[in-house]
């Protein structure tokens, strides 16, 4: 979070990401507090409801966040030259994130063990420019160690996909 | 006294067999291995290795899972020492004079001071919990409800007080914890909060998950951001330099003491080892003689913060086996473990379960003994690992993440809540919210919430239960004194502004 240049593209602002998250920290906490007004959070019956204790815990998280909001409008101008992350940083953190929610998702379908051997496969060719052979290695070992030691070892069943269903496991 | 030892020697024969020896050794190699990959952690480590466990018997899981802890402890300082990367938040401190120290060649005499030092600590600190531990267990057996909340709010105002962040952040962090912590169905009343009509909610957030995200994926998301260069310097360790450094360590036995002492207290009360160790580091560079030198390669620079961290590590431990309140992430986690295996932490444990408390204890001091020696030994090891590049090393870790996030409970919404949280703990990170409060509050979410609403059920909803006697009126009034610290500080401080005397701005993070 060095100071640096205004503009560049793909920068953001500290002030900005210190806005954005202290707002939808308050967005949160309004869905803490509506929720448990529906719920209650008066005395019942038997005792203080459901809703009584997390309203409080909304109000507090909702006044800290607002504080924080406030404090950084306040602060704006002075706030003008941080940077939350530059466009060279971010790239590489999306190049993380956006193969990681990929892989996620093909967890779901094809089960961990492809999802996984693609994953560190492509990150392998895309990030680290590694030849076929030890890109091989890598992702085809690790599932491999990690199916021997989680199904076989430890027998803990791990999500599986087609390819497992059709070499029969 | 003479009982607790006569215990303490049954937990040494409880430890002490062969099974038990080959888990501690495990657990210390893979508790390295985790100290030095960025991303993993000794939070995360142990969540992660959390479900292999279950089959075990829960003294020698326990047992493994405390020693990968401390393994992660030691293996912090390598990577801090070698690379200018510290591999735990605790170690950060440890690079200041751990770096320059091998840049001119004096990487053996930094490490061999860096991990006896922590060992030092760790060994003081279970001393003290062998002793104290007995008697706050003894003493908390006559703790109610309102006790019981008052414990927890002194924890949570110590983190606004004590804290390095901003308090508000602090507090945003710790309430969204607690609000995480209530979703799902309430126990004592039976609703569904903050479900929303999903199915997937009903059981609510699992810490071990936050744990994983947060410090895992969100590490890696910043490592990711710094741009991996590992420019590492080598680490060449024989027997010569660590003989001649043990004879240079015994000229800061005062150090080492004052480090001890501030360990202690910042584990206990949940500060946590990381800022233990910039106040052990910061106290060392005002009454050092040396003070002046410190930061060019110093090597009372590094037994101080290193000490620190191992006393706070070590001593979280104490809370959380008495009271069931944890000092820090990492003791959250063995906490949750140990309520997965049905032992509920609190001093009904040194009661009903003897024999595996003090399994535990004496696993602390062999496994801190198996300890260094073992990483006095393997540093070359460690280091090679360091130098596999990070574009094999971090899908890896995130594959090993997603498989601990699935075995938590075998639910595909775990893996994606996992990413979320990655992406959440990036961005607190950076903001600097403070991570800790939020999975201690996740953890002890429900336990104080059923705390407060059964004082207030017995007061007939009157927050005077909270003062009603002398010993819980003066713990709630220590936790409002730690809260209003920043108020009083910053006070101070415009005093101070304003009659002139500006003072030196504090060192930086």
């Amino acid at each position: 979070m060095e100071t640096r240049e205004k503009g560049a593209r793909g920068d953001v602002e500290l002030r900005w990401a210190e806005l954005i998250v202290a707002l939808l920290v308050v967005a949160g906490a309004l869905v803490v507090m509506v929720d448990s007004l529906r719920v209650g959070i008066a005395w019942g019956d038997d005792g203080p409801k459901a809703g009584y204790f997390p309203f409080f815990i909304g109000c507090i998280l909702g006044s800290a966040a607002l504080w924080i909001a406030a404090r950084t409008l306040v602060a704006w101008k002075s706030l003008g030259d941080k940077m939350f992350v530059t466009g060279a940083e971010l790239r590489p953190v999306l190049s993380m994130l956006l193969p990681t929610i990929a892989y996620v998702i093909g967890i779901y379908f094809i089960g961990i063990y492809v999802a996984s051997a693609i994953y560190i496969a492509a990150f392998m060719v895309w990030q680290g420019k590694y030849g076929w052979l030890p890109t091989l290695a890598t992702s085809v070992g690790v599932p491999l160690a990690i199916f021997l030691m989680f199904e076989m070892w430890f027998l803990v069943p791990l999500p599986k996909g087609p390819f497992e269903k059709l070499i029969g496991y | 006294m003479l009982e607790d030892i006569g215990n303490l020697m049954q937990g040494f024969a409880v430890a002490l067999t062969w099974k038990n020896l080959v888990f501690m050794l495990v657990g210390i190699l893979l508790g390295v291995l985790i100290g030095v990959l960025p991303g993993l952690g000794g939070a995360n480590g142990v969540a992660i290795l959390l479900p292999l466990t279950f089959t075990m018997s829960p003294t020698s899981a326990i047992i493994m899972l405390s020693c990968i802890y401390w393994g992660a402890l030691f293996g912090g300082a390598i990577t801090s020492i070698l690379f200018n990367i510290p591999g735990e938040p605790w170690s950060v401190a440890t690079t200041f004079d751990g770096f320059p120290m091998a840049q001119q060649g004096r990487a053996g005499e930094a490490m061999t001071a860096a991990f006896t030092s922590s060992f030092v600590g760790a060994l003081f600190a279970v001393i003290l919990i062998t002793f104290l531990a007995p008697l706050v267990a003894k003493f908390a057996l006559q703790f109610g409800p309102p006790e019981y909340f008052a414990i927890q709010f002194l924890t949570f105002a110590s983190f606004v007080g004590m804290g390095r962040e901003p308090p508000a952040k602090t507090l945003v962090s710790m309430m969204l914890g607690f609000a995480l912590a209530a979703v799902g169905l309430d126990t004592v009343t039976g609703t569904l909060r903050m479900t929303f009509g999903q199915t997937e909610l009903l059981q609510g957030f699992d810490f071990l998950i936050a744990v994983i995200g947060l410090f895992g994926l969100g590490e890696i998301l910043l490592t990711m951001e710094e741009g991996l260069a590992f420019k590492g310097t080598k680490g060449k360790i024989d027997l010569n330099i660590v003989l001649k450094t043990w004879k240079l360590l015994p000229k800061f036995w005062l150090t080492s003491l004052r480090a001890c002492l501030i360990g202690c207290w910042m584990g206990i009360t949940p500060g946590g080892a990381t800022p233990a160790s910039f106040m052990s580091y910061g106290m060392a560079r005002r009454f050092s003689k040396k003070g002046d030198k410190f930061g060019t390669g110093e090597i009372e620079g590094v037994v101080a913060p290193e000490t620190a961290a191992h006393a706070a590590g070590t001593s979280a431990l104490l809370p959380m086996l008495t009271l069931g309140i944890p000092g820090s992430p990492t003791a959250a986690v063995l906490l949750g473990g140990l309520l997965i295996w049905g032992l509920q932490p609190g001093p009904l444990l040194f009661v009903e379960k003897k024999e595996f408390v003090w399994g535990l204890i004496a696993s602390m001091y062999l496994g801190n003994i198996v300890g260094l020696v073992i990483v006095l030994t393997t540093v070359p090891f460690w280091a090679a690992i360091l130098r596999v590049p990070f574009a094999i090393i971090a899908p890896v870790i995130v594959v090993i993440c997603a498989i601990g996030a699935y075995t938590v409970h075998n639910k595909f919404f775990d893996v994606a809540m996992m990413v979320v949280f990655g992406v959440v703990g990036y961005a607190f990170k950076k903001l600097k919210y403070p991570l800790a409060p939020l999975v201690l509050a996740l953890v002890l979410g429900d336990g104080a919430e059923t705390a407060f609403r059964q004082s207030m059920l017995a007061s007939g909803g009157n927050v005077g239960i909270f003062f009603s006697n002398g010993l819980v009126g003066s713990i709630m009034a220590l936790g409002m004194v730690i809260l209003c610290w920043p108020l009083v500080a910053r006070v101070r401080a415009f005093g101070r502004q304003r009659s002139g005397g500006a003072r030196p701005a504090p060192p930086p993070a």
